[in-house]
């Protein structure tokens, strides 16, 4: 590592209906956070394949955060909970294998709470940055590329 | 076959985004991509300007695909894919990079980082396109019928509006009768008006329009379906009387044992257990109460076993013994009805905060009432005729204390928001109680007096000068008894000086909340809503009467807390949002959906099981995956559990997101 602060990728997968209109709303009422989030929308956190946060923390992400409705609010009736469970497994399946779990975060966050959103964002990264690079990134490299 | 022609068009926004993402330096590194053709800025793309250069660009450079930079894909999607379609690209072949909201702005406080995020929103978003194929929207039948939930002023009015426009209107309220918190009020600011009898009028329409259908004492069960074609079960609640049978006259009310306190009243006045919430409620229908009703006591705990009668025993009925229409039965009958309709308006309204939850203002005492509890006592049609009186003793008060703000703007002890109608309303009865009872003294705490309407000012004017009012400026700090007064103990900011009243009554004039039960029904909806249960718009200044589900619109207080000519307003804004989808003779509903591709699929039904519509089926023949166009909704939960990827959302394929992922991941 150089001298540099550690700047962590963080991936977000956001809900098109809650997450994705917090973050709107955080950069209409202008609040700010670190660039290191780097946003993709999707229609429901029940959409978002294991695979996604997996891959993105193959290809170097530090971190992913994926963003959908309240329990109960969802747009899509129960897709959260879906989400939930999906992200359940991906944190056993890293645990098990010896990763790092809270490299997966999953946040409620509703269209209202552009304030809740830039707070997670700010604490998600703070707390990252704490913890250093990921070493899930690394396996492809160790493969021998 | 993936898109090679790309065109990135890149949104000044004035200096929104201009202002701090360098966007000359977006527009070069894009444009260094092979798939793309043409990578260029512009002031304000949603300008005519704006759009006709997409239009030309596609013309000229023959473009397979558009991606424009700009803000939030809510407020120009539309606009962009319209222009789009203008240039002769299918509309599904543009996406939106939102580098306003989700870069620009968050970011303002830092430039470089701003910019480089705003170069990979674009990359991400081109590789998320390339895949994208061309649709055509699907085209869905439209029920032209109309749902109003609440019947207070602003769903009355806009119940009516869609019933004058020959639209079949339900209208679900449920309380025994419509006419919401404006029928409680004394009198309305600041025209002085009875509300009563402004009121009346249109609960009669409501009543006798032959295109209303009306459900008082009735709530919303569960909402199915889509914007044009939503299937809702509401519940009637159980009244014990039949309604087809009951004339209102009131005979049952006169002979009744058991009083309790009215609900309608806030407490304030008495009813009895078999009642009409007033004189003149719509509909004019008499309704047992089973808590309070000694009969439905007794069956109730027999039939729980907790009492054994020995023998046959003689219980009240004397209600029924009067009946002469042979209305009262005692027998629950609650029913579930089903309704189909095309378009829904929430109007749920507001409640105010108790006294009880601000005990250092002396919630606690009997004579510290809510300004909504005194418009009862203040109304002529109330318990006390109009003459307040204290509900400790009965007395007239001689002086009388309002406080403003009570729980308004003071996020520690109740809403960080100002509750609007407040200051007005306190005015107002200040005024009330100087026409009643001349002699009362009134004493006026406020923090600002916020009087924005038309005719307000001078309404506040009047109070000042004409009646002799004492406005206080200052917040109190304590209210409590000494001897049978009630003490306030506050502050003048004006003079600097502490201020020790000794007055009979305390008016707290509490915050405004969205009503109880908003939530659940949000959620019934699938629309968002705040913690303090208001329901949240699309957008507030220019969209505030639609929610983010199509065919579902808001109006009055159910959005946030409003007057009477505000909720009026939007009760006739929310009818003609309504309207004007169900004017039309088909909807087009969004193609990006679940799809199905055979050749993988092995029919395991997973996808089935994800799914919360019940949209997929397995096809017992080919065994295979199949969905129902009409009720798949694009989520693309199915996709996520399919072991095949044969399942997939239309445009948002998972090789279109994992590229759009490999993008965002990458480091630096």
């Amino acid at each position: 590592m150089s001298e540099k602060e550690f700047e962590p990728v963080i991936v977000g997968f956001f809900c098109n209906w809650c997450t994705s209109a917090a973050a709107d709303l955080a950069g209409t009422s202008r609040l700010h956070y670190p660039a290191n989030i780097r946003p993709i929308r999707v229609m429901c956190s029940s959409t978002v394949d294991p695979v996604y946060l997996i891959r993105a923390l193959q290809e170097g992400a530090d971190a992913t955060i994926l963003g959908g409705c309240h329990p109960g609010d969802c747009h899509y009736i129960s897709g959260n909970y879906k989400a939930r469970r999906r992200v359940v497994i991906v944190k056993t399946v890293l645990k098990s294998l010896g990763f790092d779990e809270d490299r997966v975060l999953l946040e409620w966050i509703s269209g209202s709470e552009g304030p809740k959103f830039a707070r997670v964002m700010n604490e998600y990264t703070e707390y990252i940055k704490k913890k250093g690079p990921s070493d899930f990134k690394y396996v492809d490299s160790l493969g021998g590329e | 076959m993936a898109m090679n022609r790309i065109g990135v068009f890149i949104c000044h926004c004035g200096r929104n985004i201009a202002g701090t993402v360098d966007v000359k330096r977006v527009a070069e590194e894009i444009g260094k991509r092979e798939d793309v053709v043409l990578s260029t800025t512009y002031i304000f793309m949603c300008s005519e300007p704006g759009q006709k250069l997409i239009e030309e660009s596609i013309k000229k450079y023959n473009l397979d695909g558009v991606v424009v930079a700009n803000c939030s894909p809510t407020l120009h999607e539309k606009t962009m894919r319209n222009a789009a379609a203008r240039g002769g690209l299918n509309p599904y072949r543009v996406e939106i990079a939102n580098i306003r909201e989700w870069a620009a702005w968050p970011h303002e406080d830092n430039p470089e980082a701003a910019t480089r995020k705003a170069i990979r929103i674009i990359n991400a978003t081109i590789e998320k396109l390339k895949a994208n194929a061309s649709l055509e929207p699907i085209e869905v039948p439209v029920t032209r019928r109309a749902l109003v939930i609440g019947g207070g002023v602003a769903g009355i009015q806009a119940a009516l509006d869609l019933a004058d426009a020959g639209i079949e209107t339900i209208l679900v309220e449920k309380e025994p009768s419509i006419g919401g918190n404006m029928f409680r009020l004394s009198e309305t600011f600041p025209t002085l008006d009875c509300p009563q009898c402004i009121l009346t009028p249109k609960m009669n329409d409501v009543a006798q329009h032959p295109n209303i259908k009306l459900y008082a004492y009735s709530e919303v069960e569960s909402v199915e379906g889509y914007m044009g074609n939503f299937k809702v079960r509401i519940k009637k609640k159980s009244t014990f009387v039949d309604w087809d049978k009951c004339t209102g006259c009131g005979e049952c009310l006169r002979v009744c044992p058991i009083s309790v306190k009215s609900e309608y009243d806030l407490g304030m006045g008495e009813r009895k257990a078999i009642y009409i919430v007033n004189e003149q409620a719509v509909p004019l229908k008499a309704l047992i109460d089973e808590n309070s009703c000694i009969r439905l006591q007794f069956e109730k705990k027999v039939r729980e076993g907790k009492i054994k009668p020995k023998k046959a025993v003689k219980i009240c009925s004397k209600c029924a013994d009067v009946c002469e229409p042979n209305a009262i039965h005692f027998k629950n009958n609650e029913e579930i009805v089903e309704e189909e309709v095309g378009a829904i308006v929430v109007a749920t309204g507001y409640e105010v905060m108790p006294a009880e939850a601000f005990p250092e203002l002396g919630g606690k005492y009997p004579d510290v009432l809510t300004a909504l509890q005194f418009e009862r006592l203040l109304a002529p049609s109330g318990p006390t005729a109009g003459i307040p009186r204290r509900p400790s003793d009965g007395k007239v008060p001689e002086s009388i204390a309002f406080i403003h703000c009570v729980g308004s703007r003071d996020p520690q002890n109740g809403v960080p928001y100002c509750s609007r109608i407040c200051c007005m309303y306190t005015i107002k009865q200040a005024m009330l109680v100087k026409h009643a009872l001349p002699k009362t003294a009134v004493y006026d705490f406020y923090i600002d007096i916020r009087s924005n309407g038309k005719g307000y000012e001078e309404f506040y004017h009047r109070a000042k000068e004409e009646y002799g009012v004492n406005f206080i400026r200052g917040k109190v700090s304590k209210v409590y008894k000494v001897g049978d007064k009630y003490r306030v103990q506050g502050v003048d900011t004006l003079t600097g000086r502490i201020i020790e009243v000794d007055v009979d009554m305390v008016i707290l004039a509490t915050a405004a909340k969205g009503s109880t039960g908003v939530k659940e029904l949000a959620k019934k909806l699938r629309i968002p809503y705040d913690e303090w249960g208001w329901l949240k718009e699309t957008h507030l200044k220019l969209r505030p009467l639609e929610t983010p589900v199509g065919g579902v619109f808001i109006a009055g207080a159910a959005q946030f807390v409003k007057d009477i000519t505000d909720s009026v307003s939007q009760g006739s804004g929310a009818a003609a949002k309504a309207m004007t989808l169900l004017s039309r003779p088909q909807l087009e509903k969004e193609p990006l959906l679940a799809k199905v591709d055979t050749e993988i699929c092995a029919g395991c039904g997973r996808c089935k099981d994800q799914c919360a519509y019940g949209a997929i089926s397995i096809d017992p023949v080919r065994h295979v995956a199949v969905v129902n166009e009409a009720l798949c909704e694009g989520c693309g939960a199915c996709s996520a559990n399919c072991p095949t990827t044969a399942i997939q959302v239309v445009n948002f394929k998972k090789g279109q997101i994992i590229r759009a992922v490999d993008v965002l991941a990458e480091v630096f």
